[in-house]
This record gives structure tokens, C-alpha cells and sequence, in this order.
């Protein structure tokens, strides 16, 4: 089974990243480009085969490596 | 004093501590790899040094402070043994839960190596018992994620705990905008755990204990410990 978690900023949490990528857009020209935030996507193969539980091992995973919630939040997806 | 330096793959200021506690503790410090379990009996001062663990994948310190030996240091600061974390290491504690917090990107981008000033904000800490409270000291950086951000609560209590002891400043000792290097909320630079027994700091004071770098406002801070854990034997 393949999953994705996506992390991202929480709002309010300053990017400078995406700020730099956000003034990289605009010098090249692409237009319309209000803002940028950058995150974080990992494709995790899973071993089982229960969509139940793969949810939880990702959660798991999120909660304990993948993310800090200080300033992360995270999604689990089942692709 | 008893010390004990973690070492992760990727750390690379190990040995600028160690010379650093043997120098003005007398003292040579262990070295603890960290698949380690356990720390060696007595120790009394754990440090994770600077560097780039795991070369900063995923973010700064976050694998190195699920290794083994993190559980070994959570427990031996929750029996109130002191840790010191410097850079790299200050990221690592705040990884691993045991500091609040959480060391973003430089505001401005850019990684920053140079001496800075730092503001004591008081002595009556093992952690800076070697200074006077509000003395200036001048110690390097090197670090591009040094900019330390919490939310605001976070903050209100550090503040209202005293639990900042080093602040970026100017020369004489100002506060501002303009020497805040790295964009940290109120300038911070140092802090410690609620028990007070835990500091993270983001410049290397072990870089400046010898006449032959050109300063040694650094040595303050281990003299201190080195006090403290004598008056403590």
C-alpha cells in the first residue's frame, strides 16, 4: 500500500524559504504568484495491507519523526 | 567534573569542547556514541556539541534526538543532571523535547559565521555563575538555523521565569533589532529548562577559552559549571 504525508508551516509561522522562492517567481516573471510556503512530502511504502491501521502507523509516524507540530502540521493520505 | 560529549554522525565540534573541559576543568571528558543506552557512571555534565548531525536532514537535530542515547539523557535531566547544548546540540534538546521551542531559518537567509556579543542576563544560574549579570562577552557563530521561535505563551513564560540567560546584543550591551543576527524572538540566544538544569545556546563559547583565538570570554561559562559541580561534590 503507498501513502503520502505532506507537512506544511502552520500559519503565522514565518517561511523565509518561501519567501525566497516566492521573489525567485517574481523575477522570472511568472505572474500572478501571491505567495509561496514551502512543506515537506514523503511517499511511504506500507507493509499491510489494512487501511485502518496504516493510517494509524502513519499518524505515528508523523507525530514522532516526520513532523514538529511546534510548527508543522501534517496530513496522512492513503494513495 | 564529570563530562560527558554525545557524538552523532555528523557532529564536528566534539573536540573543540573536549579541549575546551579538559582546559579549564583539568577533567577529560568522555565520549559517548549515540547508540549508546546508557552514560557512563557519575557523569555530572552531559553536552551535545555543534556540528551537522545526519548532515541536517529532515530538519536540524530532529534524528539525532530519537537516537538511544536521548532517552538516557531525558532521564538523567529529569533526576535534574545538567546539559549543556551548544548549536547544533541546542537544536538537538529542542528536537528531543527537552527544551521548549524550536530553532527556524536565519531570517535573513544566510548562514552566519562571526563573533557576536552576548548579554548575561543574570549569574545566579551553574550556567553562567562565572559571569556578571548584564556582562557583554564576545563568542562566535556558525549556524543557518539559529533563529529561535516559540509560540506566545512559550515566550511569556520563558521571559517571566528568567529562563533567557544569553541574549545578542551590541558591544556595550544593547538589545535591538539591528544585533539580533539571526531574527530570534527578543534576541534570544540561550535558554534553560523549567528545572533550570538544561541550557541551549545557539554561539560556541568553547571557541573562545584560549589567548591563541583571540578571546576567552567563552571560559566563563565552563569555569562556572566546574564551580558549581565542585560545591556540589
Amino acid at each position: 500500500m503507498k501513502a503520502r504525508v505532506t507537512v506544511t508551516l502552520k500559519t503565522g509561522i514565518l517561511d523565509p524559504q518561501g519567501k525566497a522562492i516566492e521573489g525567485a517567481l517574481k523575477s522570472l516573471g511568472v505572474d500572478g504568484v501571491a505567495s509561496v510556503r514551502q512543506g515537506k512530502v514523503f511517499d511511504i511504502e506500507l507493509a499491510g495491507a489494512d487501511e485502518a491501521k496504516a493510517e494509524a502507523v502513519l499518524k505515528e509516524a508523523a507525530d514522532k519523526l516526520l513532523a514538529n507540530t511546534v510548527i508543522e502540521n501534517y496530513r496522512v493520505e492513503i494513495v | 567534573m564529570k563530562a560527558a560529549i554525545l557524538v552523532f554522525p555528523g557532529i564536528n565540534r566534539e573536540r573543540d569542547m573536549a579541549r575546551a573541559l579538559k582546559l579549564i576543568s583539568g577533567h577529560e571528558p568522555a565520549m559517548v556514541w549515540h547508540a549508546e543506552t546508557s552514560l557512563p557512571a557519575g557523569t555530572d555534565l552531559v553536552v551535545v556539541p555543534g556540528g551537522f548531525s545526519y548532515g541536517d536532514y529532515l530538519r536540524c537535530g530532529a534524528i539525532a534526538a530519537r537516537a538511544p542515547v536521548m532517552d538516557a539523557v531525558r532521564d538523567y535531566a529529569a533526576k535534574g543532571g545538567l546539559v549543556l547544548g551548544v548549536c547544533n546540540g541546542f537544536q538537538i534538546l529542542c528536537e528531543s523535547g527537552l527544551l521548549p521551542g524550536v530553532l527556524m531559518r536565519n531570517a535573513r537567509l544566510k548562514f552566519i559565521c562571526h563573533d557576536v556579543h552576548l548579554r548575561v542576563e543574570r549569574s545566579d544560574t551553574p550556567f553562567t555563575r562565572g559571569y556578571n549579570a548584564g556582562q557583554v562577552i564576545r563568542v562566535p557563530v556558525a549556524h543557518g538555523e539559529g533563529n529561535y521561535e516559540a509560540d506566545e505563551e512559550t515566550i511569556k513564560r520563558l521571559e517571566g521565569e528568567g529562563r533567557v540567560l544569553y541574549r545578542y546584543c551590541s558591544a556595550d550591551g544593547v538589545v535591538d533589532e539591528a544585533h539580533n543576527i539571526n531574527g530570534a524572538a527578543h534576541s534570544i540566544a540561550g535558554i534553560v529548562n523549567d528545572k533550570g538544569n538544561v541550557l541551549g545556546m545557539m554561539p560556541h563559547p568553547e571557541n573562545h577559552v584560549e589567548d591563541i583565538m583571540g578571546c576567552t570570554d567563552g571560559r566563563g561559562l565552563f569555569a562556572g559549571l566546574a564551580q558549581h559541580l565542585e560545591k556540589a561534590a
